[in-house]
């Protein structure tokens, strides 16, 4: 323990011998850090932006459909349970939200055009501040009840129909008997969501009425569950199974929408990744820089040596400089990258290519999402790899014969 | 009681194609209290004498006892324990590590020894006293001249109290009073601590403060005389 002092203090001063150099290879770190942590949050405020639209499509973490509908999502694929059944299950069963829906393909048509759809019939109360829509901005008024007359459609679908709040429109699907199922509705409200294609494919209209329409009395064709945190599901899932008890298949949202599970899930392989391929872009430089300063300092090494200092030790002073130099470097870069977050943390706006965004299922707003944890990982990951990367110079100085060095000109 | 003992030894070194026979067949004992300086022309042995008494350089063949323990066989730990606990180095150039003080490079020892900061503080301030550097203790070498740089070397090598002080041409870079002066230095802790010197040297006037003279020619003692000092 006494010789960390000595150590210490070599290294720091050691460090400062060369400014230039010392400041250049900092500002790399600073740089590689801010880069890390900042693309990183960019990265998964992305993906968490991702993860939350679809999972507000969807919606909820957990859902259960009646075992056919997802290969073939029609009329015909009804949960088998009474819908007031299962709001009677479910009401007090302490989750966060739940609601049940009709969700069935359907044609839209206004006097100008036609469109396949999706017809969404909920219940707006329970619904609010689950799905993507806001009901506060949307244009005209959002539905009120379960059996409101009107619909609410996209901003976008308002335009393609060339149609808007108070003109008419015309619902048409199928019924449980394959015998058209079609009414006349009025608009009532447009939405706006993030994901534009959205716009495009839900007509929302109230439960009762929809249940009308389709002549499904009680039935509904899913019911969505919303647990506490959608990276942990399991306790959501495991009592929904059991409320359901048989009849429906219960589903968690990572296997309803595959791709958004995966991507979750291979997130933070993929932060890690970014993160040791940026810091072996760094270490060149600090290998470099050490075998410099251990190049130059053959001497002192040496002189170090004759007078009794243990290999370890020299060993020890090349690794406290690095480490140094890196613990230095991470600070400032840790920082440099949280202040970078803070004035974007409410979202960049990158509605210029929001098409492109939209393909992959992104919103037009992208909000960075800092985590500890991933500042945390990158410090770590960039310390012990640079500990590693700095013991060769080291090892290398450490066995220098100490008569040797010391008359090496 | 015997200081330093050299039973045989040989070192030779390759130059080129040339083998140099820096040390052939050398034996050589000192007493403790010794005061003794390696006289040679350059290439005649008397570093590598020195280096090979301190731990520095191994033989190829030979025995060396310092204090009565063999250390030709040492490993490099047991070498640098030793060179740490026993044995105090001036070297002719080179000798302060640029990045600390002047009491921090005569404290330096004493930390890797592990000796607490309030003594080695007071320690080394007292030396650099009594080698004249009083108000010079927080200076860098780069900031000093060659005969205190010097100095503060030889303070580093005293200031621990070693039984052993190998200095190689201690005198090389100073001029003739910084000489006498550091020379003077040696004597003192010679006759008033029995510190044994073995100083390696073509300086006339450092001869003359030794007790003992031994001169080298191609590696081999070809003089050993013991002479009053001045």
């Amino acid at each position: 323990m006494h010789m960390a002092g000595i150590l210490t203090r070599l290294a720091w001063r050691n460090l400062w011998r060369n400014h230039r150099r010392t400041l250049i290879m900092l500002l790399a770190i600073v740089l590689g850090t801010w880069a890390m942590i900042f693309m990183t949050a960019l990265m998964r405020g992305m993906v968490s932006q991702m993860v939350s639209d679809g999972i507000s499509a969807l919606p909820g973490h957990v859902q259960a459909h009646h075992p056919d509908y997802r290969d073939d999502p029609s009329i015909a694929n009804l949960i088998p349970i009474p819908d007031s059944e299962l709001v009677a299950r479910f009401a007090d069963a302490g989750f966060p939200g739940f609601a049940t829906r009709v969700r069935v393909p359907a044609v839209i048509t206004s006097e100008y055009d036609s469109r396949g759809v999706t017809l969404l019939g909920i219940d707006p109360e329970r619904e609010r501040g689950v799905t993507f829509v806001d009901y506060e901005k949307v244009e005209g008024r959002f539905l009120e009840s379960s059996d409101d007359a009107g619909v609410v459609i996209g901003r976008k679908m308002a335009e393609t129909l060339n149609t808007k709040v108070g003109k008419r429109i015309v619902l048409m699907s199928q019924d449980p008997e394959n015998e058209i199922a079609d009414r006349g509705f009025r608009v009532v409200g447009l939405f706006e969501a993030n994901v534009q294609s959205f716009e495009e494919h839900y007509v929302f209209a109230g439960k009762a009425t929809a249940q009308r329409m389709l002549r499904i009395n009680d039935q509904v064709s899913e019911l969505f569950v919303l647990g506490d945190d959608y990276r942990d599901v399991e306790a959501a899932y495991t009592r929904t199974v059991e409320l359901i008890d048989s009849g429906a298949e219960v589903k968690r949202w990572t296997e309803l929408d595959t791709f958004l599970g995966t991507m979750l899930g291979v997130m933070d392989g993929f932060v890690f990744v970014w993160i040791v391929v940026i810091f072996l872009a760094l270490s060149f430089g600090l290998v470099n820089t050490l075998v410099m300063a251990v190049f130059e300092r053959v001497r002192e090494i040496g002189l170090m040596l004759a007078l009794g200092m243990r290999p370890i030790h020299i060993l020890g002073q090349i690794v406290v400089e690095s480490v140094l130099l890196l613990a230095i470097g991470l600070a400032l870069g840790s920082m440099l990258a949280w202040a970078a977050v803070q004035p974007i943390k409410d979202g960049i706006d990158v509605s210029i290519v929001s098409e492109g965004m939209d393909m992959w299922g992104m919103s037009s707003v992208l909000q960075p999402e800092l985590l500890l944890s991933d500042v945390i990982l990158a410090n770590v990951v960039v310390l012990v790899l640079g500990f590693l990367a700095s013991l060769s110079p080291a090892w290398r100085a450490a066995h220098y014969e100490p008569i040797e060095a010391i008359t090496k000109v | 009681m015997t200081a330093v003992r050299c039973v045989d030894l040989c070192k030779t070194y390759r130059q080129g194609e040339e083998d140099i026979k820096a040390l052939d067949h050398v034996s050589i004992e000192i007493d403790q209290g010794g005061f003794v300086c390696l006289s040679a022309p350059s290439g005649g042995g008397k570093t590598t004498l020195l280096n090979a008494i301190g731990g520095l350089d191994k033989p190829d063949s030979g025995e060396v006892y310092i204090a009565g323990k063999r250390i030709d066989n040492l490993s490099k730990g047991e070498l640098a324990e030793l060179r740490l606990r026993q044995i105090g180095f001036v070297f002719q150039a080179f000798n302060l590590i640029p990045v600390l003080t002047a009491r921090e490079n005569v404290e330096f020892v004493m930390q890797v020894q592990g000796i607490p900061a309030g003594e080695r503080e007071e320690k080394a301030v007292e030396i650099l006293e009594e080698v004249g550097l009083a108000g010079l203790e927080d200076r860098r070498p780069a900031d000093m001249s060659g005969g205190q740089q010097q100095r503060v070397a030889v303070a580093r090598a005293i200031v621990s109290r070693p039984a052993l002080v190998l200095a190689d041409e201690p005198t090389a870079n100073l001029d003739s009073k910084t000489s006498d002066g550091l020379m003077e230095l040696f004597r003192e802790l010679n006759d008033h601590h029995n510190t044994t010197f073995v100083i390696a040297t073509h300086d006339k006037r450092v001869m003359s403060y030794a007790k003992r003279l031994v001169r080298m020619l191609d590696g081999r003692i070809v003089e050993d005389i013991a002479q009053d000092a001045a």
